[in-house]
């Protein structure tokens, strides 16, 4: 008991780290309420209620269709989550599959592997994606797939890595000398050993999706109307950002909360997983 | 047949700098219940040799030779092969017990897996017969253990641990590659003891690594002393511990720190010998005999290849001067 009583109590000890649950909270929990309630619907129009301000019945105000904007933040926040969560966990399943390939074969394997994911890195991430899409047409899926794809070599790099510096360790070659083979070795003693790792980097990866997709979105690739999504609130807001400016801030801060908040979730797990990098800094 | 003869092993790591050759015609036989020591300096390929043993050199290391165990040459078994002999025909124990197991296991799931690997046995069962092998390495409340992890145990405690795994399925070859370095003096000995007491009841061979001649005279038989890659005195113990015949060994003996201080009791201080110079470097082999440049007997024919010269009965030195001086 007392060795996760102490974990938990050096979590806590790191501020940034409870701001960053915090605020992942706030938005994982907004996502949640939308399923069962939200003030207004988010898709219904009202074209002659454009653009009305702050108001105890809209909270956030009013779009340029006349659509609850405060509604329409928590239902964006449901697919920002939806996508983050499967574009990243497809890609830590296909990432971290090669990288332990990679890490177990080594030789031309991993060397190819490996300049693969060069190849792959030398477009910046949103960039790729943006490419996937126009080739496959917008679309919520598609944009899943494009944040997956280049999700994919990111945890493949980050696996092997780790991996090769499990595979070096004695209790790897003890296990060899146990007669263990590259895929027992691999799913018994790398994996598990890892896995913190992983974490730390899905955490990450998340924010990354969320805001790519808000990117995608933005540019009329991501989820399509009427479904709404914090990037295309964006862009709308944009239009009309002289005369109501709060419209654009609204979908502007959730995004910046949403991947704020992964991002130091992801620094303070680091931290939390291995202390002597506490220590260091 | 003999169970394991080795046969001119020959190691060479291919490296940045090109091949470098760290084991040279090393042979030697073991049968059940004997005991052989490998002794020398760190670098000296006694490790090499050990992993050669057990098939597991790193990936750039090429070999040479045969490793005839039971008649099968190791050397040109496939993976599989070597898969399906290691943990069960041929074990090993490691020197750094804190290491050499996996910390995210429990030690009885570590131990069981080793059974339900080799043994097909059901995990109830395994974990039955892992606490069974606890109980005879001597791990106390060995039942309360089984749930342990790593962390849990003392250095003597884990390898005891691993000691128990690398018997669990009952091996033909212990290869112990320094089992009490890392472990306190008076644990050394609880271990060492372990070792032969159990080789003695499951009728193993004991290949035992260690640069520790106290060691190698409490437990083994029969004696390899390595220097730079190369068997230069093999004996038996008795008979190498009575008369070393090569400079080396004698250097090595001198080098031994001795019991209970008997030099500063007297108050002479005596400081321990050493063996002047270091170990040289295998990617640029002196030429001829490799201890000549630290050797206080070397003379101009030293720079030729060594023979080896028989001492007695199966004692033989790699040196041309043996007998040559007292």
């Amino acid at each position: 008991m007392s060795t996760a009583v102490v974990s938990i109590g050096r979590f806590f000890r790191y501020g940034n780290f409870a701001i960053g649950i915090a605020l992942t909270g706030l938005v994982g929990l907004t996502a949640l309420v939308s399923f069962f309630w939200t003030p207004h619907s988010a898709i219904l129009i009202d074209v002659a209620a454009k653009f009305r301000p702050m108001s105890a019945q809209h909270w956030f105000g009013t779009d340029h269709f006349g659509r609850d904007v405060f509604s329409m933040i928590m239902v964006g926040a449901r697919n920002s989550i939806a996508v983050g969560v499967v574009a990243v966990s497809a890609s830590v399943t296909f990432g971290t599959a090669l990288g332990l390939l990679a890490s177990a074969r080594r030789g031309w394997i991993e060397e190819l592997l490996m300049r693969m994911s060069d190849l792959a890195f030398a477009f910046p991430a949103v960039l790729t994606a943006i490419m996937i899409t126009a080739l496959w047409g917008p679309g919520a899926i598609n944009a899943i797939l494009a944040i997956a794809i280049f999700n994919v070599p990111v945890f493949a790099r980050v696996t092997r890595g780790a991996a090769n510096a499990i595979w070096a360790r004695e209790y790897i070659l003890a296990a060899r000398a146990a007669g263990k083979g590259g895929l027992r070795i691999t799913v018994e003693h790398v994996l598990p050993n890892i896995l913190n790792v992983l974490i730390v980097q899905a955490t990450i990866q998340f924010a990354l999706a969320i805001l790519a997709e808000a990117g995608l979105s933005y540019l009329g690739l991501g989820a399509q109307p009427p479904y709404p999504s914090w990037g295309r609130m964006l862009r709308d807001a944009q239009s009309y950002l002289f005369e109501v400016p709060e419209q654009a801030i609204y979908p502007g801060v959730a995004i910046a909360i949403a991947v704020l908040g992964l991002n130091l979730l992801g620094d303070g797990l680091r931290d939390a997983f291995d202390p002597r990098l506490v220590r260091k800094r | 047949m003999t169970l394991l003869a080795v046969e001119g092993l020959n190691v060479t790591l291919a490296t940045d700098a090109g091949p470098v050759a760290v084991v040279h015609d090393v042979g030697f036989t073991l049968d059940r219940r004997e005991t052989l020591g490998i002794v020398g300096e760190s670098g000296c390929g006694k490790t090499m040799t050990a992993l050669a043993l057990m098939g597991l050199l790193p990936e750039a290391a090429r070999t040479a030779g045969r490793i005839l165990f039971d008649g099968e040459d190791l050397l040109a078994a496939d993976e599989a092969r070597l898969c399906s002999l290691r943990g069960d025909r041929l074990a090993m124990i490691f020197q750094e017990p804190t290491t050499a197991l996996n910390p995210v296991h429990t030690v009885g799931h570590q131990v069981a897996e080793v059974l339900m690997l080799h043994r097909d046995m059901a995990e109830t069962a395994a974990l039955a017969e892992a606490r069974r092998l606890l109980d005879m390495v001597g791990l106390p409340r060995a039942a309360e253990r089984l749930a342990a992890y790593p962390h849990q145990l003392s250095g003597g405690q884990r390898q005891r641990v691993m000691i128990a795994m690398a018997l669990a399925c009952k091996p033909d070859i212990l290869v112990a590659d320094e089992p009490t370095t890392a472990l306190d003096v008076t644990v050394q000995a609880q271990i060492l003891d372990l070792i032969g007491e159990l080789v003695r009841e499951l009728g193993m061979a004991l290949v035992l690594i260690t640069h520790d001649l106290g060691v190698v005279g409490q437990v083994t038989d029969r004696v390899a002393v390595m220097y730079a890659g190369r068997v230069v005195e093999s004996g038996p113990t008795e008979a190498i511990f009575a008369k070393r015949a090569h400079p080396y060994t004698q250097g090595l003996f001198k080098a031994r720190p001795s019991h209970a201080g008997q030099g500063r009791a007297a108050g002479t201080a005596a400081r321990l010998a050493t063996i002047p110079g270091l170990v040289p470097d295998p990617r640029s082999p002196p030429p001829g005999c490799a201890f000549a440049p630290r050797c206080p007997h070397a003379i101009e024919i030293c720079r030729r290849p060594p023979p080896l010269v028989a001492i007695g009965e199966s004692h033989d030195a790699l040196c041309h001067r043996v007998g040559e001086w007292t």
